[in-house]
């Protein structure tokens, strides 16, 4: 574990995407904290332009509104579905790929059917479908997230399943007896984990900008400021007030940034055969 | 060949009827009773018209017999009805339609092409500055969320300079007839096309960057340039071909993002398509459209793949059509 850090470090991109993602983090869980103006209040007169106030660095949208406040309190918002909801694609994900590439035949034909099938459907249409249907509410959102980002970590799982199966150490497992899931869960998805935890990162940033993309329509919680909701709000008066657009697209840009640097430094680290060519 | 295409259809057939089965219970699951909905959305609501509806629509019936119906109705391209824009859902979305595919044929045209370029370029220069330009760039926009770039490019092009058009699919009262409307419309269609653009362009050149370089390193490259090949000749015939086919699979898992990217660029800069429409119901919650859109961008996804797949086939050659 130790050594797979100092890997991922030793990646100039995964080490600014580490910095990046650190202090969004940071932002997340504190920033409220130090930050207590809630985002939703009207704090000046609308429209400040930014860096007129210092108290108020970003400016104030069209209702009044701290917009510096606002992307402290997404970075919340952003960070937990994104997490969450690749948290729960990968507890669907992971299953169904183990199943499908450990037993094969039947099942693993009409797991693997089952999950084409997901992988077919137009992802961000079935997520505003799904949201829409449900109501918007950060659990839909994550829900739906989650259910149009399982397929490619069902497939990945599957491939690795496969392969790792007829290894000799799965064979003596079987011969000695075990469970399958004993097999499945000690014996073959520990070493099928690399590629998973690449993919799960990359997923992350995906998540991040599906669920700023259904903000951005309206699809997104009523309750909680989000990036994306920021700038569906700031779109309307881009003309009069570009800062209310262009600071949460920036904060959107950064994480997603940030997430992917981190997967492809992971990548690297965990796979060092690949990606040798053109240094 | 004849007998792959006939099969690869009717596994399209199987997917497109899985896809109105769940739509179907999609709706059943959307908030209220239609009839009840529906009888609101019309503007009335006693109990008389209530059930007139239901029985019209056949909601009165059990639901294996609704789900026949629908399966039908769909099968001759009934979408059901729009009470809120008071039209058969899939006349409003055969109107959208042509606004549609022109935006995202075209999007799809430039990223391919240029990203496939860059992509090349990147890995023949690879380690130079230009290639990690190329790279950073690409990183730096595929990172970045379409609606927001399309934002960014209304802000730079239409705002700031005043190049372009920011929104519509032509000049209104403009009245152009002939080229002059081809020359509007294709004005318009530059900043929405180029927004969606761009994102595919990032993701070809990387994926063309990456592919290029892992082939090269292939023992069949090493043959040809043992045989004495001119290095064009190389790059082109056997490492580009070869390095392509990632990428035309790529190409075609992304029809669906690209339906994604339609939804939120048209409704950026109000382009009549499809995308827009979806948005559209959106606001108005009406569900009936809503699915109807997302039933025929399916039925889209799926013919393109249809397409990817048979393209495959004349790119590599080696491929059998066991399916």
């Amino acid at each position: 574990m130790k050594r797979f850090w100092k890997l991922l470090l030793r990646n100039p991109g995964g080490l600014i995407g580490s910095i990046i993602l650190l202090a969004a983090i940071a932002v997340a869980l504190f920033g409220p904290i130090v930050f207590p103006n809630s985002p939703w209040r009207m704090v000046q007169r609308p429209f400040l332009p930014p860096f007129t106030i210092s108290a108020l660095p970003l400016g104030t949208d069209a209702l009044g509104r701290d917009v510096f406040a606002g992307i402290i309190y997404g970075a919340r918002v952003s960070l937990l579905v994104g997490l969450v909801s690749t948290l729960a694609a990968l507890a669907v994900g992971i299953p169904v790929g183990a199943l499908a590439g450990y037993f094969g035949g039947r099942i693993g034909d009409a797991l693997m059917r089952f999950t084409e099938f997901f992988q077919t459907v137009p992802s961000f249409a079935l997520a505003i479908v799904l949201v829409a249907i449900m109501q918007p509410s950060i659990v839909s959102i994550v829900l739906a997230i989650a259910i149009v980002s399982w397929p490619p970590v069902a497939r990945l799982v599957r491939g690795e399943v496969l392969s790792l199966r007829t290894r000799e150490y799965v064979q003596a497992a079987i011969v000695t007896g075990q469970s399958h899931r004993w097999i499945i869960w000690r014996e073959i998805l520990p070493n099928a984990l690399s590629p998973v935890i690449v993919l799960a990162s990359l997923m992350v940033a995906t998540a991040i900008l599906l669920e700023s993309s259904l903000s951005f329509l309206g699809l997104g919680d009523p309750n909680l400021m989000s990036w994306g909701y920021m700038v569906g709000a700031g779109r309307t008066v881009i003309r009069q007030a570009w800062w209310i657009t262009v600071f949460p697209g920036i904060a959107i840009l950064v994480s997603v940034l940030a997430l992917n640097l981190i997967g492809e430094g992971l990548n690297d680290a965990l796979n060092p055969r690949l990606n040798k060519e053109g240094r | 060949m004849l007998a792959f295409i006939a099969q690869r259809i009717m596994k399209a057939i199987v997917v497109l009827l899985a896809i109105v089965v769940l739509n179907f219970f999609l709706i059943r699951l959307a908030p209220g009773d239609p009839a009840v909905v529906m009888a609101g959305e019309a503007g009335a609501s006693d109990q008389l018209f209530v059930a007139q509806l239901r029985e019209k629509f056949g909601l009165d019936q059990p639901l294996p017999v609704q789900l026949y119906r629908y399966v039908k109705g769909i099968a001759t391209l009934d979408l059901g009805f729009s009470f809120r824009q008071q039209a058969p859902v899939s006349q409003l979305i055969l109107e959208r339609l042509p606004a549609t595919l022109l935006l995202t044929g075209t999007a799809f045209a430039i990223s391919l092409l240029s990203g496939v370029l860059f992509g090349i370029l990147a890995a023949r220069r690879a380690g130079t500055w230009a290639d990690t330009a190329i790279t950073i760039l690409a990183l730096i926009f595929y990172a970045t969320p379409l609606f927001w770039v399309a934002l960014m490019a209304i802000l730079l092009f239409s705002v700031t300079m005043d190049w372009l058009p920011s929104f519509g699919y032509e000049t209104v009262g403009a009245n152009y007839t002939g080229f002059a409307h081809v020359l509007d419309v294709g004005a318009h269609l530059i900043l929405p096309a180029m927004t969606i653009g761009l994102f595919f362009m990032a993701t070809y050149t990387r994926m063309t960057r990456a592919s290029m370089l892992e082939v090269k390193r292939l023992d069949f490259v090493k043959t040809a340039r043992a045989k004495g090949l001119r290095d064009a000749v190389i790059q082109r015939r056997h490492v580009l071909r070869n390095a392509l086919l990632p990428v035309v699979t790529l190409a075609g898992l992304q029809a669906g993002t690209l339906v994604g990217g339609a939804v939120l660029t048209e409704t950026v800069f109000a382009w009549p398509g499809i995308g827009r429409l979806m948005y559209e119901a959106l606001l108005q919650r009406d569900y009936n459209l809503l699915l109807g859109v997302f039933v025929v961008c399916s039925a889209m996804v799926l013919a393109f793949n249809l397409i990817t797949d048979l393209i495959y086939r004349s790119v590599d050659p080696r491929i059998e059509f066991a399916a």
